[in-house]
């Protein structure tokens, strides 16, 4: 009995250590080549032999960095503040109150979160040069609260059910009117279902590509992953690999920080959002 | 916060407004008000990012209408459609997406589960493994791909130098390869989360009178597990399915498209922004909105009444 229990222990003990070190590896490599100095990027070693923070020094000194990720966060936390409130506006209505077009708001919601955004970034391109949108943040921003609200709308509505009803109705009782209630009573309560939407619609602003290289032209509102993509390294005549990882990890590495420490609220957000539909 | 219990509620809350609409009173006509008013910001936007834009693009593709020549738009009808259609690049493009698409789901649906009944069974280091299992989900896919990019780049990356300084990313087929390799690793853990909260439905009793009556664990796998997570398998199936025909970021940093590896986004990002072709660029965008379309109706008929959005029947 206890030769099979170590036996399955050593066995799951290797499948937890093979997933471990699989998700690993590519992020321990970008952060190993960041720390490479110029001649040691093409010695191909899994390790840098010496350490150098001359790529951080080089990429923080730069404004084609320091500026874009300015606009990342600042496009970000806009995008998310907005894309919440709407959001929970929404899903209150979803989870609380009787009115003809619910089922229509869902589907819509359903149908943006398919949306394939690369059918959007002709069109938008144009309407946002027309409207004098095209690089600017909110040219960023408004696209980014669309497609945040369908993961808002969502999780905020899945928590909203799980909030007792009572409490609303005693609320009303004691006279206060519908917004009342919901400002006073149900927004406080709802509060972990609003942190989790924000950070999940947060990474998506932080994380997105297609818009941010499509809708943007210069370091003006250029975010950093774009930026990342248009990196010609801190001088002309360096090979931009050093900074590209250096700057790969400046902009991940607080995001991992910062999943890990919410990763329970993270993991109940995604699957309400997918699962409960 | 299970499925079963959601139901129920939204049960109660469906039977409710059925009752409440025979009589209408005022109370009942300021919910609707207000349940209008709540929801109007949110539709405004979204019909204005989505709705609006898509409207807009089956007008400009059936104009000729090119940056360059800003003067000569004209009305060609659906010319822009036949130009596409009738054209190499789109069907090498929809080939290639649908084989990265078809590959690495189903890699991931398989590597997905095995992860998420590491993360649901194994006897210790749970946490540890959940934890890790976010890393690639948190990570930039930008930086993400740029770590797999000088991976796989001769004198640079390890990859390279372990496969005899082999360069993948400037061959068709293993640059495809590498491209897949990098949408797995990223998005393997969304998949395995997902499941897993398929896999907590799963009574544990019925799993344990399996046990009993001497069912082996691959028995039990296929014959219990499966069939009660098929819902769940299937809303990660759509929403992966959906994510990876999209696929953009990764191969943008991993090839830009070179050596035949674009994907149908990248077509519709390169005619814009090299052909400077709004025409065109439209008529692409909406034979992509139609593909995944598609693909959803697909998905939503498997789903039966299990599909998402469908408060009533669901399970």
């Amino acid at each position: 009995m206890a030769r099979t229990d170590n036996r399955k222990k050593i066995g799951w003990g290797a499948a937890n250590t093979i997933a471990v070190v699989l998700t690993l590896i590519p992020v321990l490599w970008i952060v190993s080549l960041s720390f490479k100095s110029p001649a040691a990027i093409t010695d191909a070693s899994f390790w840098p032999k010496e350490w150098t923070w001359s790529n951080y020094s080089g990429i923080l000194q730069t404004s084609q960095f320091i500026e874009p990720l300015l606009n990342s966060i600042g496009i970000g936390l806009i995008a998310t503040v907005i894309a919440v409130l709407l959001a929970s506006m929404a899903a209150y209505a979803v989870a609380r109150l009787a009115f003809p077009g619910k089922q229509v708001l869902i589907g819509m919601a359903l149908l943006i979160a398919m949306f394939p955004a690369i059918s959007l970034v002709t069109p938008m391109f144009s309407i946002e040069r027309a409207l004098g949108l095209f690089n600017t943040w909110p040219g960023l921003i408004i696209p980014y609260v669309a497609f945040g609200l369908p993961l808002g709308i969502y999780i905020l509505s899945a928590f909203f059910r799980e909030i007792p009803w009572e409490l609303e109705k005693a609320a009303k009782m004691d006279g206060a009117t519908p917004f009342q209630a919901f400002t006073r009573v149900i927004a406080p309560l709802a509060a972990p279902g609003m942190v989790t939407t924000a950070i999940l619609v947060f990474l998506f602003c932080w994380n997105e590509f297609l818009f941010a290289i499509s809708f943007t032209s210069t370091i003006g509102a250029r975010t950093a992953p774009a930026a990342l993509a248009f990196f010609s390294g801190s001088s002309q005549f360096t090979s931009p690999t050093g900074p590209i990882a250096a700057a790969a990890v400046v902009i991940t590495i607080p995001i991992i920080i910062f999943v890990l420490f919410f990763q329970r609220r993270i993991v109940a957000g995604l699957t309400s959002g997918a699962v409960k539909g | 916060m299970s499925i079963q219990s959601e139901t129920t509620v939204v049960r109660a809350a469906d039977e409710a407004p059925t009752v409440r609409r025979r009589e209408l009173s005022e109370g009942a006509r300021a919910e609707r008000r207000l349940g209008w008013l709540l929801c109007a910001p949110a539709v405004i936007v979204m019909v204005a990012v989505t709705a609006y834009p898509i409207a807009y693009a089956v007008y400009l593709s059936l104009q000729r209408y090119n940056l360059e020549l800003p003067n000569a738009v004209k009305f060609v009808g659906l010319s822009n459609y036949a130009a596409v259609l009738s054209s190499w690049y789109w069907w090498h493009a929809l080939i290639i997406t649908l084989i990265i698409t078809i590959v690495s789901v189903a890699i991931e649906l398989v590597l997905g589960m095995l992860l998420a009944l590491l993360m649901h069974r194994t006897l210790f280091g749970r946490n540890t493994v959940r934890t890790a299992a976010l890393i690639p989900y948190g990570i930039v896919t930008v930086a993400a791909a740029y770590s797999w990019q000088f991976a796989w780049t001769p004198s640079t990356g390890y990859l390279s130098a372990l496969f005899g300084n082999g360069a993948p990313l400037s061959h068709t087929g293993q640059a495809i390869g590498v491209i897949i390799l990098a949408e797995v690793w990223k998005t393997t853990p969304f998949m395995a989360l997902l499941l897993l909260a398929g896999l907590s439905l799963v009574p544990e009793d019925l799993q344990r009178a399996a046990k009993v009556d001497g069912a082996t664990a691959w028995q039990r796998f296929v014959r219990i597990t499966l069939p009660l997570m098929k819902p769940a398998i299937l809303v990660a199936l759509l929403f992966r399915t959906l994510d990876a025909f999209r696929i953009f970021d990764n191969i943008y940093i991993l090839t830009k498209g070179g050596n035949n590896t674009g994907s149908v986004s990248i077509l519709g990002y390169d005619n814009l922004f090299n052909a400077l072709n709004l025409g065109i660029g439209s008529a692409i965008s909406i034979l992509i909105f139609i593909c995944v379309a598609i693909i959803a109706v697909l998905f939503i008929k498997g789903f039966g009444t299990a599909a998402p959005g469908t408060d009533t029947g669901r399970r």
